[in-house]
This record gives C-alpha cells, sequence and structure tokens, in this order.
C-alpha cells in the first residue's frame, strides 16, 4: 500500500512519515499531483497558522487537487491543521475561507484555564467511522496541541470528541472517505499507532 | 478530561546521556533514544532533552539523535540547550522534535521567542525559566547560564512577557529545590501558574510520588518534570502515576 503524503510546506512531515513507515507502507512526501494521484490513499499534515496553509495549497492548486479528490472518493487523512483546512472557515490570525469539506468553523478556544489544549485528553467514541474494525483499547488518551477548535459541526460527521474543561473538541471527524484527526497520532503511543493502523486496514479494504 | 503530564529530563553531552544513569537492564544506558524508549514504555507523556554539548560536533550529533529518536518514538519531546537562533530551532524541529525550549538566549534577545513562534506556532517553543528566590528583592529573580548570573528579570514578570512573545509553555525550575529532593517549590510554581494562560511545568526538587501530587493537584499545574529519581530508580514514572490515581489526580 502506498500513501501519498501531501507537501503544500506546511509544518513537519519526518514524523508522521516514520509513523506510516513504521506501519510498514510505503510513503510518498511530495506535492506532484501525478504521484499523490498514483497512491492508494492521501495524508494532509499541518502545523502553523490557517491562513498561510490556506495560501499555500492555493498557489500550488493543491486545493482544487483535494476537492476532487472528495469526489473521486479518495481516502484522506488529515491531522491537525491538516484536518482543520477541511472545515468551512477559520478565524485564525484574519478570517479566512476554508476547503469546506467538513461543516463547521475553526475558533479560538475561549472560557477555558489553558491556551494551548496541550497533552493527553481521552477520547469518547460518538459513533463507529466505518474504518474501524476492532475495538477501541480502553486506554482511550491522545496528545493535542492546538489553540482553535471545531466549532458548530454537524453531529452526524462527528466520530470522537475530548472534553477539555468543558468544550467538546471534536478529536476524529469523517465525511464519507474523508476523515480528520485533530490530535496527533503519530504522538499518541500504542493508541495512535492502533487508530493509523485501522485507518489502513480501512484503506486497504476500499483498494 | 485532560491530564497531567509527566515529564522524564535528560542530560545529553556529545550524543550521549549523561548524570549517573542506573539502567543494568538497558544493553547501553548512555543511549537516549534506549532511555527515551524505556521511559515511553513506563508511560511517560513526553520526554525533554537538555543538550549540554560544548561543542558544535555535540550539537551537531543532538541533531541525530532527535532524528533516532522521532524515527523510533510515538510520544511528544523537547529539545532544549545551545538554542540561539531561529535556524537552531528550524534544525531541531525540522529533525523531528515537537518543541524547542530557550532560556539564556531568550534573556538575551526576548525577540528569539516572537521568531520562533512566528514561524512554528506558540506551541512549539517552551521558555524555561530558572529562578530563585531573593530575600532581597522578596521574589523570585530570573537567572540565566545555568543558574549563573542574575538578571533583574523577577520571574513571574519574565514569564508573562515570555507568553506575551509567543511562548507556548513555561518550563519553570526552582534553583532554591533543584537537587534537594524535597519536593517541588510549590509557592513559586504557583505564582507563574497564576499570571499565565499557557501550560506551566514545574521542575526541580521532586523527591517522591506525594511531591508530584502536590504540584499537580494542589497547584493545579499542567506538567512536573524530573531527572535524577527515575534515573537513579529511586522511583520509576510507572509508580508515580499509580500514586496519583489514587490520589485522584487525572493522569494517562
Amino acid at each position: 500500500m502506498k500513501i501519498g503524503v501531501i507537501d503544500y510546506g506546511m509544518g513537519n512531515l519526518f514524523s508522521v512519515e516514520q509513523a506510516l513507515k513504521r506501519l510498514g507502507v510505503d510513503v510518498v512526501v511530495t506535492a506532484d499531483e501525478a504521484q499523490l494521484e498514483a497512491a492508494d490513499a492521501l495524508l494532509l499534515p499541518g502545523v502553523g497558522a490557517f491562513p498561510d496553509a490556506m495560501k499555500r495549497l492555493a498557489e500550488t492548486k493543491l486545493d482544487a487537487f483535494i476537492l476532487a479528490q472528495k469526489e473521486a472518493n479518495k481516502p484522506l487523512l488529515g491531522i491537525c491543521l491538516g484536518m482543520q483546512l477541511l472545515f468551512e472557515a477559520s478565524e485564525e490570525v484574519a478570517p479566512t475561507k476554508g476547503l469546506g469539506i467538513f461543516t463547521g468553523n475553526i475558533e479560538r478556544f475561549s472560557g477555558v484555564s489553558r491556551i494551548p489544549h496541550m497533552g493527553w485528553n481521552d477520547l469518547q467514541l460518538h459513533q463507529t467511522p466505518a474504518w474501524l474494525q476492532d475495538e477501541l483499547p480502553a486506554e482511550r488518551h491522545v496528545y493535542f496541541v492546538h489553540s482553535f477548535y471545531a466549532a458548530n459541526m454537524d453531529d452526524a460527521q462527528l466520530v470522537a470528541f475530548a472534553d477539555y474543561e468543558g468544550v467538546q473538541v471534536p478529536g476524529i471527524v469523517m465525511n464519507g472517505s474523508f476523515t480528520g484527526m485533530q490530535f496527533h497520532p503519530e504522538k499518541s503511543g500504542q493508541l495512535g499507532v492502533f487508530l493509523l493502523e485501522q485507518w489502513l486496514k480501512g484503506v486497504a479494504a476500499t483498494c | 478530561m485532560l491530564t497531567k503530564r509527566i515529564i522524564p529530563c535528560l542530560d545529553v553531552k556529545e550524543g550521549r546521556v549523561v548524570k549517573g544513569i542506573q539502567f543494568v537492564e538497558l544493553r547501553d544506558a548512555g543511549d537516549p533514544v534506549e532511555l527515551a524508549k524505556f521511559y515511553d514504555e513506563q508511560g511517560a507523556d513526553e520526554l525533554v532533552f537538555l543538550d549540554i554539548s560544548a561543542s558544535h560536533e555535540g550539537r551537531e550529533t543532538m541533531v541525530d539523535v532527535v532524528r533516532q529518536t522521532a524515527a523510533s518514538l510515538a510520544i511528544p519531546f523537547t529539545v532544549g540547550g545551545g538554542i540561539r537562533t531561529l535556524d537552531d530551532m528550524k534544525r531541531i524541529l525540522r529533525a523531528g522534535a515537537d518543541k524547542v525550549s530557550v532560556n539564556t538566549s531568550a534573556l538575551e534577545r526576548p525577540e528569539l521567542i516572537k521568531e520562533g513562534s512566528d514561524y512554528f506556532g506558540a506551541q512549539c517553543i517552551v521558555v524555561a525559566i530558572d529562578a530563585r528566590y531573593s530575600e532581597e528583592d522578596g521574589t523570585w529573580m530570573v537567572y540565566t547560564h545555568g543558574g549563573r548570573n542574575k538578571t533583574s528579570w523577577k520571574a513571574v514578570d519574565w514569564a508573562q512577557e515570555a507568553v506575551r512573545l509567543g511562548a507556548g509553555e513555561i518550563l519553570l525550575t526552582s534553583m532554591n529545590q533543584d537537587g534537594e529532593k524535597s519536593g517541588f517549590d510549590v509557592n513559586l510554581t504557583k505564582a507563574v501558574r497564576d499570571a499565565v494562560t499557557v501550560p506551566v511545568i514545574a521542575s526541580g526538587g521532586a523527591g517522591n510520588a506525594e511531591h508530584f501530587r502536590a504540584v499537580l493537584q494542589d497547584v493545579d499545574t499542567d506538567a512536573a518534570l524530573a531527572a535524577s529519581i527515575f534515573h537513579y530508580k529511586e522511583t520509576s514514572v510507572a509508580e508515580v502515576k499509580s500514586y496519583l490515581r489514587e490520589k485522584g489526580v487525572c493522569v494517562r
């Protein structure tokens, strides 16, 4: 199996690439559409600010490419900022439109004692994603680090969330072949490995 | 619910872990990657590598250590020591570290915090503060160069300034308590914790599991760091966590 990591110049791709390699898949990190097209599934990573990321995607025309992949039902996993970009809009730095695949908008935390939401929080399953084949382990902590979160989202697209001082933080979201994870599965120990593995199994089942 | 984090700290010199390590079961007790894995298996929530290399070559070696650690470990880790420029940050973060920690260099040139934060995001920039109580000033003052030089900054003021400049986390070491094993400085930690809105890691003075409980539960700080009690196996991360769980502290 081959995973295409979309390289649009934002953030640290090394850890996620390594995590996938440890799971025995081929990984290609590229901005080249032909190579991404040839992969069985795509990964949209991202660390940094939302407007910079959208600008980069527009400049490289990868925004249109990603939307076309949704139409084609290609599996894609967005991680952290890579998940947020799939929503309608964000208020980070300046109001910016996103890719609009998920309903909802990205807002800064308010009414919490600490920002960023940094550390290990437990996932509560809202519904079972199609790619989850095996039972979720009892230990459900994953590693979050973010100051903005997906608000006003469509309940039908919510898979799992974490509670941060009363704020429901979407942790896993899903719409058709597209999945988003707000936390970092590549930094979330055993459970992170399990979730990546399950997602890959789901990909293997569809291709 | 967000859990409290337990963070072992490893001193690395020229690519090797130093400071009396007692891990007989490890093939090579000086290998940072092996020790990192060991702590990961025990349930450490994060790790801090403090690079104490004196030479340029030693710091280059640290980049290799970071790359190997990132390739084999699935928990976040921070690298501090010798980071003076945005380029230094880039080298370490691109090699796979999740955060960099700055101390003296940020006091010498506070804009470094802003440069790093603007470029990588606040969550990647940890500002480490070494503080000692001063009778004369009636508060905790900030020291540089590993505690050798006193600055004119009050710890609380500097923490606030660091956050204003874009620090995403504060790593706060009590120089009074460091190495004493008589507990974290709860008053210092509380003062800084209450003054900023980013997570605060308490450091210096851990001697037993109860010390962790006090700083995490009574002060409600976000994380606690220790080095020697874990290295010398006076206790383990797993033991500390099981004690904390028993006392009602939310841990992973």
